[in-house]
C-alpha cells in the first residue's frame, strides 16, 4: 500500500482497491468489465473520429476528447474493440476521474496504477498503456488551467 | 520463382478451422497481442495461451522450461500427437511466437490459421465466450531445438563471418531515429540502431494487409531474396523482444523452406544493451 493513496479522489481508489481484492486471473476479468462497460462515444465525437487525432503515446489509436463545466471535467473516449486491454483501462480512468476539477487530475501520481497489482497479469509495455491514458488526460487538464489563468 | 509453399501442411484457412475445431486429435489455440480479446470471444472450442503469463519465466528473462511447457500442454488437453492450430490478433503475430514455442520443444504437428483472428472476423465466423475444459493429457516436451533459436554468442559469430540477418522492425528504430517506443522504457534499449548487416524487411511486409493473409509463394521469395535473404545460408532473424521476429521466422522457415532459420528472442532489448556490441547507425 501506498501513502500516496490517502490523497486519490475517492471514486479512483475504490477502483484500485477492488483491484487489490482480486487475484491474478480475477485482475484480468475485473478489467475485461471495464472493457465491456466502455459507454458509447456520443454522436458529437463519432463524428470527429473520422479525423482519427488518435493519442500518440498508444500503439493503440485511442481517441480522446474532454470538455468542462463548473470546474468539472468530463472524458469522452473511444477505443477499438479489438483492443479490450486499453478499452479497459480507458474506461477505468473515465471512472475514476469523472466529475474532477483540472487541478484535482493534475495531482493523480502517474504510477497510481501500480498499487493495483496488474503486472502480475500484463506486461510493462501493456501498463504503460495506462499511464499514457492518463498523460493525455493531464495534457488535456492543464490546457483547461492554462486557458483560465 | 517458386509458385506453391515449400511446406503448405502449416497452414490451414478458416473453413478447415471451422470443420476440424472439434476434433478430438485437433486443438485450437488463441495467441493475441491483447491480453483480454480471447475473454470477449474466441473460436468456439478454442484454448488460450498468452505470451506473458503462460510462455515466459516469470522470474528469468527466460522461456517456460520442458516439464513447464509439458505441464501447460496437459491442462490444455494436447497430447504429443495433437495437431496444433494457432490463430491470433494482429495478422498472427503472437500465434507465430507461441507456434515458434512450441517448434522448440519438439511439437510436431503445427498449423497456422491463414488470415488469423481478424479474416475469422470478417467472414462473420462465429466467437464465443464459454471457456473450454480439456482432459489433461501426459505430454513429454523434446530436448530443446536450439537450430531455430539464436543466442546474444550465436549472433556475434553470425556477423564475424558476415552471414545475413533480417531485422523486422519499423524502419524508425532500425534507423535508430526510435530508440525504443515513446513512453515504453522498461522493454526500451539505451542504444538505438541495428546489428551490423542487417537487412531492414519489416515483418508485416509478408501478409497482406486487405486480410491479414500470408502473401504468395512468389511474392515472399521475391522480398527476401532481392534483399539477399536466400536459403543457401544461416539466417538470424530478430526484433525488439522476439515476437515479430518469429513471425519472419515462420514465413522464412515453412512457407518458403529455408532450411537454417533462427530467432534471437533476445534481440534489440538486449542487443541494445549490450556493453561493447558492435552498432550500426
Amino acid at each position: 500500500m501506498n501513502s500516496v493513496n490517502a490523497s486519490l479522489p475517492p471514486a479512483l481508489q475504490s477502483i484500485i482497491e477492488d483491484f487489490q481484492l482480486s487475484e491474478g486471473r480475477e485482475k484480468l476479468e475485473l478489467l475485461l468489465q471495464y472493457a465491456e462497460e466502455m459507454p458509447p462515444p456520443p454522436e458529437w465525437l463519432q463524428a470527429k473520429i473520422s479525423e482519427r487525432e488518435a493519442v500518440p503515446e498508444c500503439m493503440t489509436p485511442v481517441f480522446m476528447q474532454a470538455d468542462v463545466q463548473d470546474n468539472q471535467m468530463h472524458f469522452y473516449l473511444d477505443v477499438p474493440q479489438s483492443s479490450p486491454t486499453v478499452r479497459g483501462f480507458a474506461t477505468l480512468l473515465l471512472k475514476g476521474l469523472d466529475g474532477l476539477s483540472p487541478e484535482e487530475i493534475l495531482k493523480i501520481p502517474n504510477d497510481f496504477y501500480l498499487d493495483m497489482g496488474l503486472e502480475q497479469v500484463l506486461t510493462h509495455q501493456r501498463l504503460n498503456g495506462i499511464s499514457a491514458i492518463l498523460a493525455h488526460m493531464k495534457l488535456l487538464a492543464m490546457k483547461v488551467v492554462t486557458a483560465s489563468s | 520463382m517458386v509458385e506453391v509453399y515449400a511446406f503448405p501442411e502449416f497452414l490451414v484457412d478458416t473453413a478447415w478451422v471451422a470443420e476440424h475445431a472439434k476434433d478430438s486429435h485437433v486443438r485450437i489455440v488463441e495467441s493475441d497481442e491483447d491480453a483480454l480479446l480471447y475473454e470477449i470471444g474466441h473460436i468456439p472450442g478454442a484454448v488460450k495461451v498468452d505470451w506473458f503469463t503462460m510462455l515466459q519465466d516469470p522470474v528469468r528473462r527466460d522461456f517456460i522450461t520442458g516439464p513447464e511447457f509439458a505441464q501447460m500442454c496437459s491442462n490444455l488437453g494436447i497430447s504429443n500427437d495433437t495437431t496444433v492450430v494457432f490463430y491470433g490478433d494482429k495478422s498472427n503475430w503472437f500465434a507465430t511466437y507461441a507456434l515458434w514455442l512450441f517448434d522448440y520443444y519438439g511439437h510436431e504437428h503445427l498449423r497456422i490459421m491463414n488470415g488469423g483472428r481478424a479474416k475469422w472476423e470478417q467472414e462473420n465466423r462465429p466467437l464465443v465466450k464459454e471457456v473450454p475444459f480439456y482432459a489433461k493429457t501426459s505430454y513429454t516436451a523434446q530436448e530443446p531445438d536450439q537450430t531455430i533459436r539464436a543466442f546474444r554468442d550465436d549472433v556475434m559469430a553470425h556477423i564475424r563471418v558476415g552471414k545475413p540477418l533480417v531485422d523486422v522492425r519499423s524502419p524508425k528504430e532500425y534507423s535508430g531515429e526510435l530508440i525504443h517506443m515513446p513512453n515504453y522504457p522498461q522493454e526500451g534499449a539505451t542504444r538505438g540502431g541495428h546489428i551490423p548487416g542487417a537487412q531492414n524487411i519489416p515483418w508485416a511486409q509478408a501478409t497482406n494487409e486487405s486480410d491479414s493473409t500470408f502473401k504468395s509463394a512468389h511474392d515472399l521469395q521475391q522480398l527476401y531474396q532481392s534483399r539477399g535473404i536466400t536459403p543457401d545460408t544461416d539466417i538470424i532473424a530478430y526484433c525488439r523482444i522476439g515476437e515479430r521476429s518469429s513471425h519472419t521466422w515462420f514465413v522464412l522457415k515453412y512457407l518458403l523452406g529455408y532450411p537454417r532459420v533462427k530467432n534471437y528472442d533476445g534481440s534489440w532489448t538486449e542487443w541494445g544493451n549490450l556493453v561493447n556490441a558492435p552498432i550500426e547507425k
